[in-house]
């Protein structure tokens, strides 16, 4: 609690540095670039130790992901792509682990896979998380029945067209080498239409408008996002076409997903950090703003 | 504070790199090295053993003893063909499996973004102007429904360009700068959002798995 008052007072130092710093630009004189990171680093690492809850409100597009997901029933099977690594996986992350959390709870068969090279490691860690939550752990999960992760296959956007005629011709056997036919989940299902629903968490290309492309409009097959903030504002002309069912798009996006199914994580207790890095980031364009309309003034 | 090695390697590589912010330093460049060098390595081994060993060679001569994928020869060649680009004397065959490459996966583009990201895009753009609900209007869909109207024919126009930007032309063009500025405004706020998820794992990484502040 002590560190919460500490870096409580130290962020409204820091509000009272940027009327300072509006005052330096205003008088003319610059601000050092280093101060200015330097800024930016206490503003986001002191709110990680703010035991405060920011108001978070599910937007449309998330509800849409959470009513795809919750639609499905018991046994239904769900192929993850995770065509992320872990630069991303601040942002993309705490998806999949509140999703595979969600969708252990209720029973349903996920089946992980990646079109980057990293993304099978994230969905272990992702399952390793989800494993250790007491409900799930009591349920007894056994991997080849409940779930599997097929690992990672290159040829991008390629996998993805294939697969709509065999996932075997893709994945002959899984991460951990276990040949295809062996694994009793993966038994009677040939390609997407034995899938009720594909999840892709994507931090760029191969990723969601590839799934779009290859799995979405030519096999028909129903498809849910979560993307970096980077990608999300590609996908969603893919969203109002109804291609894509739900998306969530960042950090933002994933608290908003923790929320909504009740599986609070790493993207609820980041969202403050975020709200005041972005407050900094919007002050400091007003400062270099009226800074550079008076010097035109002045001129 | 963490005891494991792998941890306190990857919070003084993080360290490391963000003193560039202070300035350029030895411990930076080491830094910058190692993930450079370790980086190259690692995409070299998945690539070589995924595609190489895995999709060419087993596929050719499968350690079952099957019959091999004699259509894999043909990429084979093609693979070995692009290496002469290494030699000034017979570096322009290698355009040959260049042309093969640019031409196959060109048709193979075509029709799939011809399909999601034109003609979808293009059906979905074209809906009526008035979004009913249940006998009523539903006045945010229909708002919306307008400003997609306005901004994809001033956007049009704005890059309609066999025509001068003079009197109504150029001020609905205008009208589409300002929907394009928008759309730049809101894509940049997505970058700066996603870049500051970054840097929050890293704080995260250093305060929380690191050094064991955060709980």
């Amino acid at each position: 609690m002590m560190g919460h008052y500490i870096a409580l007072s130290l962020l409204a130092v820091l509000g009272l540095g940027m009327i300072f710093i509006f005052y330096l630009t205003v008088k003319g004189r610059t601000i050092e670039r280093r101060f200015v990171f330097l800024y930016i680093v206490f503003t986001v690492s002191l709110p990680l130790f703010v035991k405060m809850k920011p108001p978070i409100q599910v937007s449309p597009e998330v509800q849409q992901v959470v009513e795809t997901i919750t639609s499905l029933s018991p046994g239904a099977k769900v192929l993850i792509s995770c065509d992320f690594d872990p630069p991303s996986a601040p942002e993309l992350q705490p998806m999949l682990v509140a999703f595979t959390k969600y969708a252990l709870k209720h029973d349903l068969k996920l089946i992980f896979m990646g079109l980057w090279p990293l993304g099978p490691s994230q969905a272990n860690r992702g399952l390793r998380l989800a494993l250790a939550d007491t409900i799930i752990a009591a349920k007894n999960l056994t991997y080849g029945v409940d779930y599997v992760n097929l690992g990672f296959q290159s040829g991008n956007e390629f996998v993805i067209q294939a697969m709509g005629g065999s996932f075997k011709s893709m994945f002959p056997q899984d991460d951990r080498r276990i040949p295809y036919d062996s694994i009793p989940l993966l038994n009677g299902v040939v390609n997407y239409r034995q899938i009720d629903l594909v999840m892709n968490f994507s931090a760029g290309k191969p990723g969601t408008i590839e799934w779009i492309q290859n799995a979405v409009d030519r096999y028909q097959v129903k498809l849910s996002a979560g993307n970096t903030a980077v990608q999300a504002p590609q996908v969603y002309p893919y969203l109002r076409a109804g291609q894509v069912r739900g998306l969530m798009g960042g950090m933002s996006g994933a608290a908003e997903f923790e929320l909504a199914l009740n599986e609070k994580g790493k993207a609820s207790s980041f969202i403050l950090s975020q709200m005041f890095s972005h407050l900094a980031v919007m002050l400091f364009v007003i400062v270099g703003n009226v800074a550079w309309l008076m010097t035109r003034k002045k001129k | 504070m963490s005891t494991e090695f792998g941890v306190w390697v990857a919070a003084l590589m993080t360290i490391g790199l963000f003193s560039f912010l202070y300035k350029d330093n030895p411990f930076f460049k080491v830094c910058e090295a190692v993930f450079i060098g370790s980086s190259t390595g690692y995409w070299a081994v998945v690539y070589f053993f995924d595609n190489l060993q895995k999709k060419l060679w087993e596929g050719i001569f499968p350690p079952d003893g099957a019959v091999g994928d004699a259509w894999l020869w043909g990429g084979a060649i093609l693979g070995i063909l692009m290496l002469c680009r290494l030699s000034n004397k017979i570096g322009w065959i290698a355009r040959w499996p260049v042309s093969f490459i640019v031409g196959a996966t060109a048709g193979l583009y075509m029709i799939n973004y011809f399909v999601s990201s034109a003609m979808m895009q293009v059906a979905s753009t074209m809906q009526s102007l008035v979004v009913t609900n249940g006998g009523g209007i539903d006045w945010q869909a229909t708002i919306g429904s307008v400003v997609v109207a306005v901004a994809v024919v001033s956007g049009l126009i704005y890059f309609f360009f066999s025509k001068e930007h003079t009197g109504a032309f150029g001020g609905v063009a205008k009208v589409g700068i300002w929907f394009l500025m928008i759309t730049f405004g809101a894509s940049f706020g997505y970058t700066v959002m996603s870049r500051m998820s970054l840097l929050i794992g890293r704080m995260d990484y250093l305060f929380g798995d690191w050094l064991g502040m955060i709980r």
